[in-house]
């Protein structure tokens, strides 16, 4: 590698001729302050606060976007330097709704934290505001354009998604950051994944906060509220109360969950080991029977809309299995109410998700059952259960550690832990459909090849009763759209079984989870640091393998009958259509 | 700028051809690909846009950012008499923000808009280039310079009668 040496505040390093002043000041623990800078994502040297004064160049220059060049020297905190970032700042709050005390972000926001670094004490040009839009109507997506700073983090966000839903638009003093036609995120052809909530620094995206409906569920008497939180969450809740990224906080989740006062408390992951069990019987029949190949998994809601809206002659690859959560529901509201003689029009079902697309799933007309009643009723995200947590006085970091309910849905195996990451479905549903087909229980049930975040897209060729299947995990929708085309031009023509999941990483990484800072980011990845979490709790788990959950098999025998069954079409399958794509309607109002 | 009237056939067909020969040339063939799809039809409708899109491979969201960013590109279609109004810095000093609100209060419309019979559109840019005429109105060709509020009303009253409405 070729490297340069530069001086940066009077500290020598040296650095790949491949980086930017800005990494190279991480490389020499300098820190210069960043807010349209994202790792990977953004680097449009749009906002100026990341200036530096380079000896013998003419103009302040954006650290993120200058190249590192030999014998450089860097001065990232001159007077002149502090200034001009001063005077940058001052203009971009002159144009915002400041107003922290009820912001979303507040004391999570990359605006606020400049401010304060850089000792904001008043806004000194209050002139008049551009105008604002509040978008509230889709299930999962708030857009406050009152607090956009005009990073184009989020543009970004959904571009590197392969989607391209926001862009800038107008120009000059007008210039907003939104959908074309600056149309409502829910008349957009939009997949809800949330990545650019997720990337945004300050309050102007944010998840549809469904909050209140659970209190409100809860304090309700005739209600009997059941709460399900997915694998994900224990892999990042701990960061919302400053517990290290990729804290396994299973224990104090459950026991916080618990405190809130629901009357039942289960994971997620029973309902993925019967995800398993469905999905890996369809598998199996559609090998054996000629069906529709390679089968696609469906446990991503947002992977789901993509494929309704971008690759809609995929939806008869697409697993006919509902994603796990609601499966769970579906279950909750037929063999659990039955066991505990429950109305289940009295029974309210909560989803802990890492994920916003998973609200407007649980809006999906055919996720509603034949008495009219949905299979979840509230979905709420990783980021709202803290809240909740917060706003009950708990003292997350001090509690005992706990788990779900135990009876009839409270156990899950390691294989419903992976779920979380992305391959964790696909080896998941691997070690049972081995076992399935060779009748035995296999030893060697891990599947390494299908794990990590390196490639966007993973293959692996498994033996299965002594026959090769070939099989690949995509991670991102944009990953997903190089698949799928490389399929449609007969590149890859022999795939059996793919895993899809919408958000690089998978639901570690969803978009209703805790928001890291992009100063953070640009030391750790996050989707493998909660990935760990949940590889860490399938290895001490007594069962990895979903058929081995003795009250999934109880539910087989008493209720369902046997996988693929009559009643588990009815109540743990679903179906897909297509969606159009800014259809002439969306300019009606 | 003339209006030749095409029909929608027509149309389609010269379009087609603009974006075969721009095919897969994403963002940097983009202004053009608009500007010509503009002089087909007048105007950029969101089905134009759509398949500006596809054939470029960007985004719709990327194609109306561009379009929303110059006032050249109009998503409206423009009147059979399209009154353009320049709001460049000299014709601005001279006061042309008030004839554009006698244009608008005349014809009953604000700028950007067609009247319901597509016979008059407003519309405003940045500088003409006339700028010793300031303030300047441009209906369709004609240029008519160092105007003032009262004139408005005589200038619109030639062209109803030309359209006979
Ligand atoms: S976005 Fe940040 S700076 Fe703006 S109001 Fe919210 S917390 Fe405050
Ligand atoms: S939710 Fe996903 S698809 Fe929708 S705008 Fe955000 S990044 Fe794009
Ligand atoms: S919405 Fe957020 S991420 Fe997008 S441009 Fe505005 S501030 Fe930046
Ligand atoms: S210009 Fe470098 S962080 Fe915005």
């Amino acid at each position: 590698m070729n490297m340069v040496n530069l001086t940066i505040d009077g500290v020598s390093v040296s650095v790949p001729s491949s980086y930017t002043v800005l990494e190279a000041a991480k490389e020499a623990g300098i820190k210069i302050p960043t807010l349209c800078y994202l790792k990977d994502v953004n680097q449009a040297g749009a906002c100026r606060i990341c200036l530096v004064e380079i000896e013998k160049a003419r103009a302040l220059a954006a650290a993120c976007v200058m190249p590192v060049s030999e014998g450089m020297v860097v001065h990232t905190n001159s007077p002149k330097v502090r200034d001009t970032r001063k005077n940058t700042l001052e203009m971009i709050l002159s144009d915002h709704n400041v107003d922290c005390l009820s912001c979303i972000r507040n004391q999570n926001c990359e605006l606020q934290t400049l401010s304060q670094e850089y000792g904001i004490r008043k806004v000194t040009f209050s002139g008049v505001k551009s105008s604002s839009v509040m978008d509230t109507k889709s299930f999962s997506i708030v857009r406050d354009s009152s607090k956009c700073v005009k990073c184009g983090r989020c543009v970004a966000a959904c571009q590197k998604q392969s989607i391209g839903l926001l862009s800038f638009l107008n120009r000059g003093f007008e210039t907003t950051v939104g959908p074309a036609f600056d149309i409502s995120m829910a008349d957009a052809p939009c997949i809800y994944c949330g990545q650019c909530i997720v990337a945004c620094p300050v309050g102007a995206l944010y998840e549809k906060e469904e909050t209140e409906q659970v209190w409100n569920a809860i304090n309700d008497p005739s209600k009997h509220v059941v709460m399900q939180v997915a694998p994900a969450v224990r892999a990042a809740i701990g960061e919302e109360f400053g517990l290290p990224i990729g804290t396994r906080a299973t224990g104090k989740m459950f026991a916080a969950i618990k405190r809130l006062g629901a009357d039942k408390v289960y994971d997620t992951n029973f309902g993925a080991d019967l995800t398993i069990m469905e999905e890996g019987t369809e598998l199996i029949n559609r090998i054996k029977n000629g069906g529709v190949l390679p089968m696609i998994t469906s446990c991503s809601p947002g992977w789901v809309r993509f494929c309704e809206f971008y690759f809609p002659e995929f939806i008869p690859n697409l697993s006919t299995c509902k994603s796990p959560h609601e499966m769970e529901g579906a279950i909750i509201k037929t063999f659990y109410a039955q066991k505990n003689g429950i109305d289940p029009k009295d029974i309210f079902v909560v989803s802990v998700m890492p994920c916003t697309s998973k609200k407007t799933e649980a809006e999906r007309e055919q996720l509603v059952n034949k008495d009219g009643l949905k299979d979840v009723d509230c979905v709420i995200t990783t980021r709202e259960l803290a809240r909740m947590i917060r706003e009950a006085g708990i003292d997350f970091k001090s509690l005992p550690d706990d788990g779900p309910d135990s009876d009839l849905l409270g156990e899950y195996t390691g294989a419903g832990v992976i779920f979380g990451a992305t391959g964790g479905v696909m080896e998941a549903a691997l070690r049972t459909v081995a076992d399935i087909l060779e009748n035995k229980d296999l030893p060697d049930f891990e599947y390494t090849q299908v794990r990590g975040v390196e490639a966007d897209v993973k293959e692996a060729t498994v033996n299965l009763a002594g026959k090769d299947i070939k099989v690949a995990v995509a991670h991102s929708t944009a990953a997903a759209r190089k698949l799928l085309d490389s399929i449609k031009d007969g590149t890859n023509n022999d795939y059996a079984f793919i895993e899809v999941m919408g958000c690089s990483g998978g639901c570690v990484c969803g978009g209703g989870q805790p928001i890291i800072d992009a100063q953070t980011l640009m030391s750790i990845d996050i989707r493998a640091e909660r990935a760990k979490a949940l590889y860490e709790e399938d290895k001490i788990l007594p069962e990895r393998k979903s058929h081995k959950n003795s009250q999934i098999n109880k539910l087989y025998e008493e209720f369902l009958g046997e996988p693929n069954g009559h009643l588990s079409h009815e109540l743990l399958h679903t179906s897909y259509s297509k969606r159009e794509i800014y259809p002439d309607s969306v300019l009606e109002d | 700028m003339s209006i030749i009237k095409l029909t929608p056939e027509e149309q389609a067909t010269k379009l087609e051809a603009v974006l075969s020969k721009y095919k897969g040339q994403g963002q940097k063939a983009l202004m053009s690909t608009l500007q010509q799809a503009q002089e087909i039809y007048g105007y950029l409708p969101l089905p134009v846009q759509r398949k500006v899109a596809d054939a470029l491979d960007v985004s719709v969201a990327n194609v109306y950012g561009v379009i929303s960013f110059y006032s050249f590109f109009s998503l409206k279609p423009k009147g059979e008499y399209a009154f353009n109004v320049c709001l460049g810095t000299a014709c601005y000093v001279k006061g042309s923000q008030a004839l554009l609100d006698k244009i608008e209060e005349s014809l009953g419309i604000k700028s950007g808009d067609v009247t319901e019979d597509t016979k008059f559109s407003i519309s405003s840019c940045r500088c003409v280039g006339a700028c010793g005429l300031a303030p300047v109105l441009l209906v369709n060709d004609d240029v008519y310079g160092r105007l003032t509020p009262d004139e408005i009303p005589a200038i619109i009253a030639k062209y109803k009668e030309e359209a006979n409405v």
